[in-house]
């Protein structure tokens, strides 16, 4: 059996984290996606041997790395668990090439060899003779990577591995990620609390809210369909209230002083709807006025003008979001009368998962 | 002009300096692997009492325990034939008693400043402890154990309250540099005290000298 099984619970200060999931060797990465706070390090920590889970157990490729009821807790360094660390943790008074070198294991040739193979991989050979203090957040990024892949683990866990970088950077620096990521040959594991990374490099995630998951599958899946409440806050939905189901396909929404229509039928457990800001669909005052289902007639509160993009508020407190360039070609930038929800873009929820 | 007593405080704060240098990093090290709370805050307690307590009452602690009809002396004397108390020996174990806190809590707190996620780096990468503690810990607590350092063997050199306890005062034996001064002017030989404290000062000055440069080059990095 290949993969990563965890089933762990650890007492934390302010909650209990209880985390149970699964990953195999060909689900691409997965992520953990949660707010600060909400647990994801640790779990990677406890993973690594790090800290120790109060209960539970950790399998890798069908060996037991933690086992509470056997009391098998094994060491951090028998683990071969890659751990990239959020500061990337480099040996600060070893050059470059120290720092990869120290962390292979083998022979003298086999130390050289690998050594030269990831500098060369991750493109930081002139770098090779620098100190870690003289090197961009970036460069030091990939000098962390070299070294944990160098050391050759069965599974890759990288924590927040972008939060240290510049906005600027970000983006190139992920392309070269993905691209080395996609020749690890092991589990790879990533926690973020920034929904764009873990779509852009998750095939499959896990949200993580007060050390317990809410949601999980692919990726897509869990955007489109998050179920929970907490879920489809983290997946960056803006909108989001408390409803009352009147019967099969209508919702009250008091909040909005609105009333929603769907084809589809309405599960009896959904107390919550979600709808993300670039979701609703702009109306003018005739097409409102023909099809009056599912419109909000709009008292705008405030106006936020970013480079590419336009955000409005209404009154209600809900968000609109819309390209600017969309918005001048479309509305000749003025903003709308009334905004329609589209059935398919509601996001039916549950505000407490049962367990 | 006696020299000895320069001769036997080199002697003693060398010999002193070099114990407690790894005797305070050891002791550092086993402290932090204690896990449980009480038993680590009563054991750091311990060995920084010296530090607090005046060396008189140090003195009187080691007199105790090394005397020659104490326990400890008498079982160096019968089982190493090595009479302590009032010998040379007692001068390096008073000067590495009172110096030992500093270079201890020197080293714990250079241990502390270094940042775990270096040793959990370490860890994961498969590093034996061993490898860890002298590839990673010492190097990077290295400014501040030698700044310990320096500080413990300034310490050691100027000792005077327990030395004069457990070790006395016998000229050519037992008398330090300190002692010395003490005794001249005992004797109302301010003159011979005087030129025993210039060498006394221009050693400390340059012990700040090496410390300031080891501070200094810790700033730079």
């Amino acid at each position: 059996m290949t993969g990563l099984y965890v089933d762990i619970e650890k007492k934390l200060k302010d909650m209990v984290l209880r985390v149970k999931f699964e990953i195999g060797d060909s689900d691409g990465i997965t992520g953990i996606l949660g707010a600060s706070g909400c647990g994801k390090s640790v779990t990677l920590k406890c993973i690594a041997g790090i800290m120790k889970p109060d209960r539970g157990r950790i399998l890798l490729n069908g060996e037991v790395l933690f086992d509470s009821e056997q009391g098998i807790d094994r060491k951090v360094q028998k683990r071969r668990v890659g751990y990239l660390f959020q500061n990337y943790a480099l040996f600060p008074h070893m050059t470059v090439r120290e720092n990869i070198r120290i962390g292979v294991q083998g022979d003298r040739d086999r130390k050289d060899h690998l050594t030269g193979k990831y500098l060369k991989l991750l493109r930081i050979e002139e770098l090779a003779d620098r100190e870690p203090a003289k090197l961009s957040g970036g460069q030091q990024q990939r000098v962390a990577l070299a070294r944990v892949l160098a050391s050759e683990p069965d599974v890759l866990m990288l924590d927040e591995p972008f939060s240290a970088l510049d906005y600027y950077l970000k983006e190139q620096l992920q392309i070269e990620l993905l691209e080395v990521l996609k020749e690890f040959p092991g589990v790879v594991l990533m926690v973020s609390h920034s929904r764009d990374e873990v779509y852009r490099f998750c095939s499959r995630i896990h949200v993580l809210e007060q050390g317990r998951i809410v949601a999980g599958g692919s990726t897509r899946e869990v955007f489109e369909n998050p179920r929970a409440v907490a879920a489809a806050k983290l997946t960056g939905c803006k909108n989001i209230v408390p409803v009352k189901r009147l019967d099969g396909h209508r919702l009250e929404i008091p909040d909005w002083s609105l009333r929603l229509t769907l084809e589809r039928e309405i599960p009896d457990w959904v107390d919550c709807i979600g709808i993300r800001a670039h979701a609703l669909i702009p109306v003018t005052k005739a097409e409102a006025e023909e099809d009056r289902r599912n419109v909000i007639a709009c008292n705008w509160d405030k106006l936020l003008e970013d480079p590419f993009e336009v955000t409005g508020i209404l009154q209600e407190g809900i968000w609109w979001k819309m390209s600017k360039e969309r918005w001048k070609r479309e509305l000749g930038g003025r903003m709308p009368e009334h905004l329609r929800f589209p059935e398919r873009s509601i996001l039916l929820l549950q505000s407490e998962l049962s367990k | 002009m006696d020299m000895t007593p320069i001769l036997i405080s080199c002697r003693t704060a060398g010999a002193a300096g070099i114990i407690t240098f790894f005797a305070g990093i050891a002791a550092a090290k086993l402290v932090l692997a204690i896990r449980r709370d009480w038993f680590r805050i009563l054991v750091d307690g311990i060995l920084t009492l010296p530090l607090v307590l005046p060396p008189t009452v140090a003195g009187f602690f080691l007199l105790y325990l090394f005397g020659v009809k104490r326990p400890l002396g008498r079982f160096f004397l019968e089982y190493f034939g090595v009479k302590i108390a009032f010998s040379w020996g007692a001068t390096v174990l008073a000067a590495v008693v009172i110096s030992f806190p500093l270079m201890y809590r020197s080293a714990r707190g250079a241990f502390e400043q270094v940042d775990e996620n270096l040793i959990f780096a370490g860890r994961t990468l498969g590093l034996s402890e061993w490898t860890i503690f002298w590839k990673i810990l010492i190097p990077g607590a290295w400014p501040g154990i030698v700044s310990g350092g320096v500080l413990a063997f300034a310490r050691g050199l100027g000792e005077f309250g327990a030395t004069a306890m457990i070790a006395g005062n016998i000229a050519g034996k037992t008398r330090t540099l300190p002692l010395a001064i003490y005794s001249e002017v005992a004797a109302g030989s301010m003159e011979r005290a005087g030129v025993y404290v210039w060498i006394i000062v221009a050693i400390s000055l340059l012990i700040v000298g090496v410390w300031n440069l080891t501070v200094l080059r810790k700033r730079k990095r």
